[in-house]
């Protein structure tokens, strides 16, 4: 018996559109092929990836759901969950009232491998395959572009690559890079995603070789998906601190499936202790909570879900209803529905800030 | 309360659910080693298909260390964000007191009694011979 499973009803919530700042199309590495030159490809054939991690196929434990993904979003024509558009039209992106949603390709896509030139050779490719294999065929699935963000140099050629090209909506790094954001070193990146007119997306996860957290590896999957927090906030706080939003007032940075309860905690912490400490870091105009509003979005999944829903209204207030962007993660697990997913008891006007109107500002949509 | 035949019994063997409309609404029904339990199909934390999810077991755990492992087949786990519901309550095992799949009674009934009604069959053909699986709502 085939059944409907469910009809959205968005009805009582004004008249929707969604931008949607986080999804997860799957490519394949065969996929990639057409885009790598022989010399890459027969590497790749030869040798791997070298991620600093310990294993080259796979993450060192299962994720909860087998891939990561919805058990419920798996193509019946076969294939890998999000490999399959017309499944995930009919699941996903047409279902709702899908105006745009943002390509973040997690793997394979060449970043945080250990050799730069093969990083660079992948990123290019895993860039061409989602302008080919997705955005051609569906103009609302906008790429990232997907940059070697350890080697500077080689970002930068990327990213010029790609500048004014409206198929890509920002450049992406992953949350675990090999030193804090805020060092020089990526720099160089931030100036060229300015001038590419490019805003730069942090997405969690990342095999630069760093745990979450700040304490080692942790032994449960529980607490790699509770610390991506904590490791977004020390980013923050590094990009803050080092003075990067004050040599770069233009950046843009979208902290990606984060959540942002620590938001309001991290800009207290932090002005409290600049009030303290200002003379060490002489180079900061401003509050660090003022860069956080001014330079810092954040996106919705996975949202802490608060006891008292009004304390997460709280928190969002404290972030800014102009600093969040909805977002689903679809197809994994921990996907969030679009309209189960907010607060009911935002306004209208908010769920419309939320939904598409903030990502129409940032990215320039609409 | 109007009931509804939903499958023969020979259509969900134990350990088997079948996902069925009744009267418009999604209901999944389990069969637990011969007793049938019919359940709301849609997730109560954030909607997902609650048959499209895995039958897992209970783990339990007095002190780190240790764990017992029972009940098998006998939780349902939404296929999304992995909250686990009692097929036997609707409870959650996270927070039963509040948060709980709703659940209606079923019936095992033979054909014999179903075909003189006044069952709403639906389109779905009743024969003297079967026994049916009959959901109350």
């Amino acid at each position: 018996m085939n059944i409907e499973l469910r009809q959205p009803d968005i009805s009582q919530k004004a008249k929707l559109k969604i931008v949607d700042v986080d999804i997860h199309p799957k490519s394949s590495i065969e996929d990639l092929k057409p885009f790598l030159s022989q010399r890459w490809w027969d590497h790749l054939q030869t040798y791997g990836g070298r991620t600093r991690q310990g294993f080259a196929k796979t993450y060192p434990y299962p994720k909860g759901q087998p891939i990561a993904s919805r058990r419920d979003s798996w193509p019946p024509g076969g294939g890998l969950p999000a490999s399959d558009l017309n499944f995930m039209k009919q699941q996903y992106l047409d279902l709702f009232p899908i105006e745009h949603a943002i390509m973040n390709p997690l793997s394979p896509t060449g970043q945080g491998d250990q050799n730069d030139e093969f990083s660079a050779a992948m990123a290019f490719a895993a860039n061409e395959f989602q302008l080919e294999g997705w955005n051609r065929r569906d103009p609302r699935l906008l790429s990232s572009v997907i940059v070697a963000f350890e080697d500077a140099n080689a970002a930068i050629a990327e990213i010029r690559k790609r500048a004014g090209d409206k198929r890509f909506a920002h450049v992406l790094f992953k949350s675990r890079t090999v030193e804090a954001m805020g060092k020089r070193r990526y720099w160089p990146i931030y100036e060229a995603a300015i001038e590419a007119g490019f805003p730069i997306g942090v997405h969690v996860f990342g095999t630069s070789g760093r745990p979450a957290s700040n304490t080692g590896w942790p032994s449960f999957y529980i607490e790699d998906m509770t610390e991506h927090s904590s490791c977004c906030q020390a980013q923050v706080a590094s990009l803050v601190l080092e003075g990067v939003f004050e040599r770069y007032p233009e950046l843009k940075i979208i902290m990606i499936e984060a959540g942002f309860g620590w938001m309001p905690s991290l800009g207290w912490r932090m002005d409290k202790n600049w009030k303290r400490m200002k003379d060490e870091v002489p180079h900061l105009k401003l509050a660090p909570s003022e860069y956080m509003r001014r330079n810092i979005w954040v996106s919705t999944q996975p949202m802490e879900e608060a006891e008292e829903p009004d304390q997460l209204m709280e928190v969002m207030n404290w972030v800014g209803f102009d600093r969040i962007m909805y977002a689903s993660d679809y197809p994994h697990w921990d996907f969030d529905d679009p309209i189960m997913a907010l607060p009911p008891s935002l306004t209208d006007e908010q769920r419309a800030k939320l939904y598409y109107k903030n990502a129409y500002a940032l990215y320039g949509l609409g | 309360m109007p009931s509804y035949v939903v499958a023969s019994v020979d259509e969900i063997p134990p350990g088997k659910r079948k996902l069925v409309d009744v009267n418009g609404r999604a209901i999944v029904v389990f069969n637990l080693d011969g007793e049938f339990y019919a359940l709301n199909n849609r997730c109560p934390h954030r909607g997902g298909s609650l048959a499209h999810g895995i039958q897992t077991g209970l783990v339990e755990s007095k002190e780190p260390g240790q764990y017992c492992y029972s009940r098998l087949g006998e939780m349902v786990k939404c296929p999304w964000h992995g909250w686990e519901f009692d097929i036997r309550t609707g409870k959650s095992w996270c927070d039963p007191g509040r948060i709980r799949v709703r659940q209606y009674p079923v019936a095992v009934k033979p054909g014999t009694e179903l075909v003189e009604g006044p069952h709403v069959a639906q389109t779905f053909p009743v024969r003297v011979e079967n026994n049916y699986v009959v959901v109350e709502m």
